[in-house]
């Protein structure tokens, strides 16, 4: 009884636990559907099983009601909902996925899409997916907005589908595994400008939190927390949190980056210098 | 041509939207300066619960309405908090003109049911005045109201004597006449400046 008041929604939200029964439903059902040469290795399927389950965890259980109440671990549930959930879904590439699922679309079906992909191009533009991906930290950080965020469900609810949903935008720009030499995916050397612009500015923002003297989150203070913790030590944890792991969480990529640069250095520059020469 | 066409509005458009963003985003911190206290209009469900009152008997938030109305969580034992809090409304309350005081009601909720009898809250509500009504129920129909209004409560281990601390909210919740949320005040607002967001919330409906 008491393990299920931990795993069961403290808030439950109909239209979370659909949405998250649909994506494991059409992966799970696309995996075994989809042709044996395809489909993804066994760590890959782990790896996005855990980055859906991750996120579903810090917003429909019991972890949900801490992060209400508690400003370090509402730090944490943006550290998973934003970076971590979203990292491990975009290096999973569920792309093989995606593609059996669009195959099997009818042509209406992707008219109908159609107005969707124009968004996701234009959200997928580097300037405006840098924007999106800090500006959202900030302004939900932003201490009037915060105020008002954590006293409306439905400001709260807007609030973590938007850091999800954006998380998965960036992080899948930025893993996006088409190699950028022979599709339109965005370039190497932008997506380590960005993952480096992006982690700057959130360094900026959780210094700012860390070294705050006074209360700047103060909602904790007014609407109770779930227990009682000195407000500035979970004021500096929750700066923490959002000083160092986004970080680190910067690096990280741009060293996967700059191995995945290393390993097709050459690869694709060969292939045209060899057309090149057949063509002279 | 098409192409042609939305080749020319994928660079130019993002242009657009960064210029139109922050202007759409101003909008959002307009800060309303009539109010000492926060206005919550809005953000929060109307006023509603299920509890008891302090003669037993169970009551909704339907049975007040029509005053302005101020919601306190709080327990009897309380130390420092609720009393301060209390004397504090009171003192704004009492200021009032005579005909207006009717016209407020302040509604403390113990959510600590456990030590917390109906007796012992109307000997400690009675204290603080005579526009204030001591409401407790079950800890579920307690904790279902703090959800409501997006705050909690916890207690301490019990020590030797049995006495343990409760944390509750130290917001005050301000309704209006029609129970729409609309301010949300904290206790170290002075008596003289919650006076004045009361009257003001009065003279609205009249």
């Amino acid at each position: 009884m008491s393990l299920l008041v931990y795993l069961l929604p403290y808030d439950f939200s109909p239209l979370t636990v659909l949405s998250f029964m649909l994506v494991l439903g059409f992966y799970g059902v696309g995996l075994l559907r989809m042709p044996d040469e395809e489909r993804p290795g066994a760590l890959r399927i782990f790896a996005f099983i855990l980055g859906v389950m991750i996120c579903y965890g810090v917003m429909q259980t019991r972890f949900d009601y801490y992060a209400q109440y508690m400003f370090f671990v509402h730090r944490g549930q943006h550290l998973i909902l934003h970076h971590i959930g979203p990292i491990l879904i975009a290096l999973s590439n569920p792309l093989p996925v995606m593609r059996f699922w669009h195959s099997r679309m009818s042509p209406g079906l992707k008219n109908a899409f159609r107005p969707v992909g124009w968004v996701y191009q234009v959200l997928q533009y580097p300037i405006i997916a840098l924007f999106l991906f800090v500006g959202l930290i900030y302004f939900w950080l932003w201490p009037p907005i915060h105020f008002d965020a954590m006293l409306s469900r439905d400001l709260y609810w807007i609030m973590n589908w938007s850091m999800l949903l954006d998380g998965l935008l960036f992080w899948w720009l930025i893993f996006d595994p088409r190699p950028p030499a022979i599709t339109s995916s965005l370039g190497y050397g932008r997506r380590m400008l960005l993952l480096a612009a992006a982690g700057v500015l959130q360094m900026l923002l959780g210094a700012w939190i860390v070294f705050s003297r006074d209360m700047v989150y103060d909602v904790y203070e007014v609407c109770g927390r779930a227990w009682p913790l000195d407000p500035e030590v979970d004021q500096l944890l929750g700066g923490i949190l959002t000083y160092i792991p986004p970080a680190m969480m910067s690096v990280l990529g741009i060293l996967l980056i700059l191995r995945r640069t290393m390993h097709e250095d050459g690869k694709y520059t060969n292939h045209s210098k060899k057309l090149q020469e057949r063509a002279s | 041509m098409i192409n042609r066409f939305w080749l020319h509005w994928t660079k130019t458009l993002p242009a657009i939207l960064l210029l139109v963003m922050p202007v759409l985003l101003t909008g959002c911190f307009g800060n309303d300066e009539d109010w000492h206290g926060k206005n919550i209009s809005g953000l929060m469900p109307e006023l509603e619960f299920d509890l008891i009152n302090s003669q037993g008997d169970p009551v909704s938030g339907s049975d007040y309405s029509g005053r302005v109305r101020m919601l306190f969580f709080g327990f009897t034992s309380c130390p420092d908090v609720c009393p301060t809090a209390l004397r504090k409304l009171n003192q704004a309350t009492s200021g009032l003109d005579p005909k207006l005081q009717e016209e407020v009601l302040t509604l403390f909720v113990s959510v600590d049911p456990r030590r917390d009898t109906p007796e012992r809250l109307a000997k400690y509500v009675d204290f603080f005045g005579d526009n204030i009504v001591g409401l407790t129920g079950k800890e579920p129909q307690l904790r279902e109201l703090a959800k409501r209004y997006r705050t909690t409560f916890g207690y301490e281990e019990p020590d030797p004597d049995g006495n343990y601390a409760v944390s509750h909210s130290s917001a005050i919740y301000v309704f209006d006449r029609g129970g729409n949320p609309r301010l949300l005040m904290r206790t170290d607002l002075s008596g003289e400046e919650i006076r004045h967001d009361l009257i003001a919330l009065i003279q609205e409906g009249s």
